[in-house]
């Protein structure tokens, strides 16, 4: 969202890693252009073994290495995308949730329930990027909600594992009033007392970034994601001069103050629960 | 009555306006002459005036979406400082977020709007080139975010009612922009906003851009002016993300699709209000539009100023709370199927 410029101009030379999730037996990564066995980067939590590159992950990988062994009770999975505007750009977006259903095997763009985090209790929600690029329609946005006032009810620190492309185009200004929700919701929940801690990962721009990924109480980031409000190429052409190196990214975040910590896929779940211990109820 | 900008679909008032203007000609040259018979040239020039005033209302009563849009771009379109001249007096403008800079881009201060004490706070444009530039034509950085948040928390400990004038394209997309957490400074006022515990009123004057128009628009009642827009994305972003090209028709496409008119949102839920403006736009007649955006801004909080100032954020929750619409699988069977395939 909030593209302004109109990319018609001519683009200056963005460095973005091509990062979408890989098929077959072997795959080149991204960052160290090695050749790497797929089976050994799963087992790696889908880190590089050679240069720790953080593959992309969708929301059931990530609930499966955040929680405790069949610890996690799926909540408001019932919510299903309404197409409210009856939105049809080259293809109509019901057609284009169909697709989406189809090639993942999921239903919407976030996965959220209760579970154990190494024995504490919790409350999880993760946006899914291979769902419409993680982006918040009304179902993101009312699971999101939903989430914060379970957690907010049953005093349960609450995690939002961030990755998304922003607000959802195809419903237009009701994707834009869920930014308005989630942070109201999350007012609400800070005025009871609660622990949020909001994970982001690659990449989190536009309408989630500025909304609820932002407000955590305690903001970690894994290493190299974008994260930001507007994406790459726009502030590139809207600047007209090459990035900086490593603008954006999590680690200049860090360095810039806007995140507490960056911290390694492989030792997520154990400063999750640590970060539990010190301010959660 | 025409303006120097012209837009595309008003070109059937310009041939009228040209003839008229042949007609006005004709009636001060015969006019020189006492004896001179006026009254056919100008019972003909009643005519076509309206005429013009008919084919004015037909035009803007039949605005495409994109053309709404053009019609909210209007370079005479009235913005938060001609607003803020029209409607208030006494303004007291407040400069400076207190941590990094002033914001030419939103415009805070007190003022008076008849008897009642208020704060302001409004995206601005510029007009001149030097302002437009310094105002990066509206659109915001962190630090116009943070000021606002800090005028208002300032409203709330003094009890003032808050009224906001939106209208950018969308937040600055730019390096320091980035660098001092855009993202952030526009979440953190949607939190804080929906939890004031003072009236807050919000009008869309010409453009709602997105997150960086919603985040001065958290409040207790959105109204847009007619011929304003107010969406999650700009047409042109839009169509070049989705119809993969920004070009006229595609444009006009990504406008429609994206329902973001007055109308169309108010149908929506997302705004309260449409404030009806003056016969061919705001830019015609800012006079007649800032006295609509009075009586409506004086009546709210007239409204507003009856509920205990503590129970607000709670019904700001409710408003924002309930917008969103999703379909349910209604039986426990079909979620279970879904989730096993999932």
């Amino acid at each position: 969202m909030t593209q302004l410029a109109t990319p018609t101009t001519p683009e200056v030379k963005v460095a973005t890693r091509r990062t979408s999730i890989p098929e077959g037996l072997w795959l080149r990564c991204p960052t160290c252009e090695k050749t790497i066995f797929r089976k050994r980067m799963e087992a790696n939590q889908h880190v590089c073994p050679e240069c720790e590159h953080h593959f992309r992950i969708g929301a059931l990988e990530r609930v499966a290495q955040l929680t405790d062994p069949d610890s996690f009770e799926p909540l408001f999975t019932e919510l299903r995308c309404a197409d409210p505007l009856n939105f049809t750009d080259l293809k109509p977006y019901n057609e284009r949730i169909k697709a989406e259903c189809a090639r993942t095997g999921r239903d919407e763009a976030v996965a959220a329930g209760r579970a154990f985090i190494k024995g504490r209790p919790s409350m999880l929600c993760c946006l899914d990027l291979t769902f419409m690029m993680g982006s918040m329609g009304s179902v993101v946005g009312e699971v999101v909600t939903r989430s914060i006032e379970h957690a907010a009810e049953r005093d349960l620190p609450l995690i939002i594992v961030s990755c998304s492309g922003g607000a959802r185009m195809q419903e237009s200004g009701l994707s834009l009033m869920q930014m308005a929700k989630t942070s109201a919701a999350l007012a609400r929940l800070d005025d009871a007392g609660g622990l949020f801690i909001s994970v982001l990962t690659d990449p989190t721009t536009g309408g989630v970034s500025a909304s609820f990924a932002m407000l955590g109480d305690v903001i970690l980031a894994e290493p190299k994601a974008l994260i930001g409000f507007a994406g790459p190429r726009v502030i590139a052409n809207t600047i007209r001069q090459e990035l900086p190196e490593g603008f954006q990214r999590a680690e200049s975040l860090l360095e810039g103050g806007m995140v507490d910590r960056v911290v390694h896929r492989r030792d997520l779940r154990n400063e999750i629960a640590r970060v539990i211990d010190y301010a959660g109820k | 009555m025409s303006t120097t900008y012209q837009l595309e679909f008003e070109r059937p008032l310009r041939e009228m306006e040209r003839q008229m203007e042949v007609i006005e000609a004709e009636i001060a040259a015969v006019s020189r002459d006492d004896n001179a018979d006026v009254s056919k040239p100008v019972i003909e020039l009643e005519r076509l005036r309206d005429k013009w005033r008919d084919e004015l209302d037909r035009l803007y009563s039949n605005l495409t979406p994109w053309d709404t849009v053009r019609v909210a771009r209007h370079p005479r379109r009235p913005q938060t400082r001609d607003y803020i001249g029209m409607i208030f007096k006494d303004f007291c403008e407040l400069h400076g977020d207190r941590r990094y800079g002033d914001d030419p881009a939103i415009v805070t201060g007190f003022a008076r709007l008849g008897s009642i004490k208020c704060l302001i706070v409004g995206h601005h444009k510029g007009r001149t080139t030097r302002e437009k530039l310094a105002c990066h034509f509206g659109c915001a950085h962190p630090e116009g975010y943070r000021k606002a948040l800090s005028k208002m928390q300032l409203a709330e400990k003094f009890g003032l009612p808050i009224i906001t004038f939106v209208d950018t394209p969308g937040a600055y997309p730019g390096l320091g922009a980035e660098q001092r957490g855009q993202a952030e400074a526009i979440a953190v006022n949607l939190r804080e906003m929906s939890r004031l515990k003072t009236p807050i009123v919000s009008v869309v004057i010409g453009e709602g851009g997105s997150g960086g128009a919603l985040g001065i628009a958290v409040s207790d009642k959105v109204a847009m002016l007619e011929h304003a827009w107010y969406s999650v994305i700009s047409p042109e972003g839009c169509a070049a993300i989705l119809w993969k090209k920004a070009n006229e028709e595609n444009n006009n496409a990504a406008a429609v699709a994206l329902n973001l008119t007055a109308a169309n949102n108010l149908r929506l839920g997302i705004i309260d209000e449409s404030i009806p403006e003056p016969p061919g736009g705001a830019h015609r007649d800012p006079e007649a539009a800032a006295e609509s955006i009075r009586k409506w801004l004086t009546e709210r909080l007239r409204d507003l100023k009856r509920i205990k100032p503590a129970n607000l954020p709670g019904r700001r929750y409710q408003r924002f709370r309930k917008l969103g619409e999703c379909s349910q699988v209604e039986s426990e069977q079909e979620v279970a199927a879904v989730e096993t395939a999932g």
